[in-house]
């Protein structure tokens, strides 16, 4: 069996600002993009029977919003959560235990209003093997492996700051980014070192805001008179490594972003020659790195030159992170919901920074440091 | 360096569970100690009471070598909870000469890229923090 092209997003919307917003709540930001993303396909909550949400409890936004669910999910796996939403939605959906799924995302990253804490006990393994060495947070993981990366296939400063360099090119057409004034791979070297060998212009931004999508079966989209195009799933693959960024296989590339990426592109039976958008969550400069390697769209050690020789900048054969990503856009904690929300743009024809006749567009989502992966395949009606 | 040169990080101590308590009982006695399957003899950490390499329930607690050499690292210039007046420091990954990798910080050496080359030797040294001795590792000195 296989979902491919048995469901749409037919709702994608973000909250009215991303950036900062001191005003309103992680609660509000969710409720906003729900909302946002209701109006944006014309049902309201009457007609969402599941939901799902990743940090915050479903139960909680279901009941905020006035909704009763037929179907929950709160799969919280990190930041790319909702990429594994999307497939679970479509999955559900596909089984018939609901019919159009809302899947939402707020957060106060930035603001800290009605924020919620991730605390780790002495006794959890972050506990015992993390936390007496300092490490706890995204600076102090995620780069852990990058040195052995960068000697190993001997990929250099300047071609890790260029990723920086070229989303910021993205960034500049786009004007809900929060940081749009071009840069130099010099600015980014010149820009402190926040856990060597990443400076802060490598690292994402933190930031309050939202998403939200609206999920359902594409044999429905008949009787539905919405106001855009669906956009329909071809593919989807989730997987994890370790909850441990030490315990990876090999801290030079992911094992849950090739099982993810293996799946999703099975699943929509594409090349990947016929991807013509691709949006990689890129939490630090070294992402979108190990993401095309692991993704395959390049070999092991190709893709510092890959994105130095231009291939992701706009013009390039490869847009990537056309949104400016977590590193220019916005990055409120959880930036998968963000990711899946400009390939829909993208998909659509209606994206800031949009790029020519896209019609299959990836959004491949990492969780936590490394822990889980997801990968979506979006395509047009055309495509399936 | 003198190990009392260090500045020891005020934090509350890992706190065992069944599971890892043999780990960190031998790390009291300044012993680095991770397990072994009985069945294909590959070592492996961190712990569990079997093996996940090929499933066998049959493993035991060895000594190692305590020797390491540095896998990855990053310099930390925005010191965690109780870390703060340890100016930048060094987390790692060191893989054992056993073969398993664990994280760790790189202590008696400079926090500096010059002085901490990717597959240089290192050795286990034992610090506590919070009231439990941690493993950490150091640069094999030239003359030992």
């Amino acid at each position: 069996m296989t979902i491919r092209g048995k469901v749409a997003v037919i709702g994608a919307a973000e909250t009215d600002i991303v950036g900062v917003i001191p005003d309103k709540s992680a609660l509000e930001l969710h409720a906003e993009s729900a909302r946002n993303a209701l109006e944006d396909c014309g049902l309201t909550v009457a007609d969402i029977d599941g939901i799902a949400t990743a940090g915050p409890s479903p139960v909680n936004i279901a009941h905020y919003l006035g909704i009763q669910p037929s179907w929950l999910d709160g799969t919280m796996v990190g930041g790319g959560s909702f990429m594994l939403l999307v497939r679970h939605a479509a999955a559900a959906i596909c089984a018939g235990m609901c019919t159009t799924v809302l899947i939402t995302h707020g957060q106060s990253g930035r603001s800290r209003i009605g924020a919620t804490s991730r605390v780790l006990e002495p006794s959890s393994l972050e506990g015992q093997f993390e936390l007496p060495y300092g490490a706890n947070g995204p600076t102090t993981l995620f780069p852990l492996g990058l040195l052995r990366y960068m000697k190993d296939f001997g990929l250099t400063h300047e071609q890790v700051a260029s990723v920086a360099v070229t989303q910021r090119e993205w960034a500049g057409h786009n004007p809900r980014a929060m940081m749009r004034e071009p840069i130099t791979i010099e600015d980014v070297l010149a820009s402190p070192f926040i856990a060597y060998p990443l400076h802060r212009l490598e690292c994402c931004l933190v930031t309050d805001g939202g998403g939200a999508l609206v999920v359902t079966a594409a044999d429905r989209l008949a009787s539905l008179d919405l106001p855009k195009k669906p956009v329909y799933l071809l593919g989807s693959g989730e997987s994890s490594e370790s909850p441990l960024v030490a315990h990876m296989d090999d801290v030079t590339t992911s094992r849950a972003f090739r099982h993810s990426g293996r799946a999703a592109f099975q699943e929509a039976g594409i090349q990947h020659r016929d991807v013509n958008h691709l949006m990689i969550y890129d939490a630090f400069a070294h992402l979108p790195i190990y993401g095309l390697e692991d993704l395959g769209f390049v070999g092991r050690g190709e893709a510092g030159s890959f994105i130095v020789e231009g291939n992701t900048r706009p013009g390039g054969k490869l847009p990537l992170n056309t949104n400016g990503g977590g590193l220019s856009y916005t990055h409120t904690g959880l930036y998968g919901m963000f990711a899946i929300q400009e390939s829909i743009r993208q998909v659509r024809g209606e994206a800031a920074a949009q790029v020519a006749d896209v019609d299959i567009s990836v959004a491949h989502g990492v969780g936590g440091f490394f822990w889980s992966a997801g990968t979506l395949i979006f395509g047009t009606k055309e495509t399936i | 360096m003198a190990k009392s040169s260090r500045i020891v990080p005020k934090i509350t101590g890992p706190e065992p569970t069944p599971d890892t308590r043999p780990f960190w009982d031998a790390a009291q006695s300044k012993i680095l100690k991770i397990q072994r399957c009985n069945s294909c003899h590959q070592w492996f950490f961190y712990p569990r009471p079997f093996c996940p390499l090929c499933g066998s329930s049959s493993v035991k607690w060895v000594e190692t070598s305590g020797r390491a050499r540095l896998h990855s690292y990053l310099i930390n210039q925005r010191p965690g909870p109780g870390f703060e007046e340890l100016g930048p420091y060094v987390v790692a990954v060191v893989e054992l000469h056993e073969g398993p990798r664990m994280m760790s910080n790189i202590v008696d050496v400079e926090p500096d890229p010059e002085q901490l080359q990717l597959d240089m030797e290192l050795e286990v040294v034992f610090e506590e923090r919070g009231g439990v001795s941690v493993p950490l590792f150091r640069p094999v000195s030239e003359k030992s």
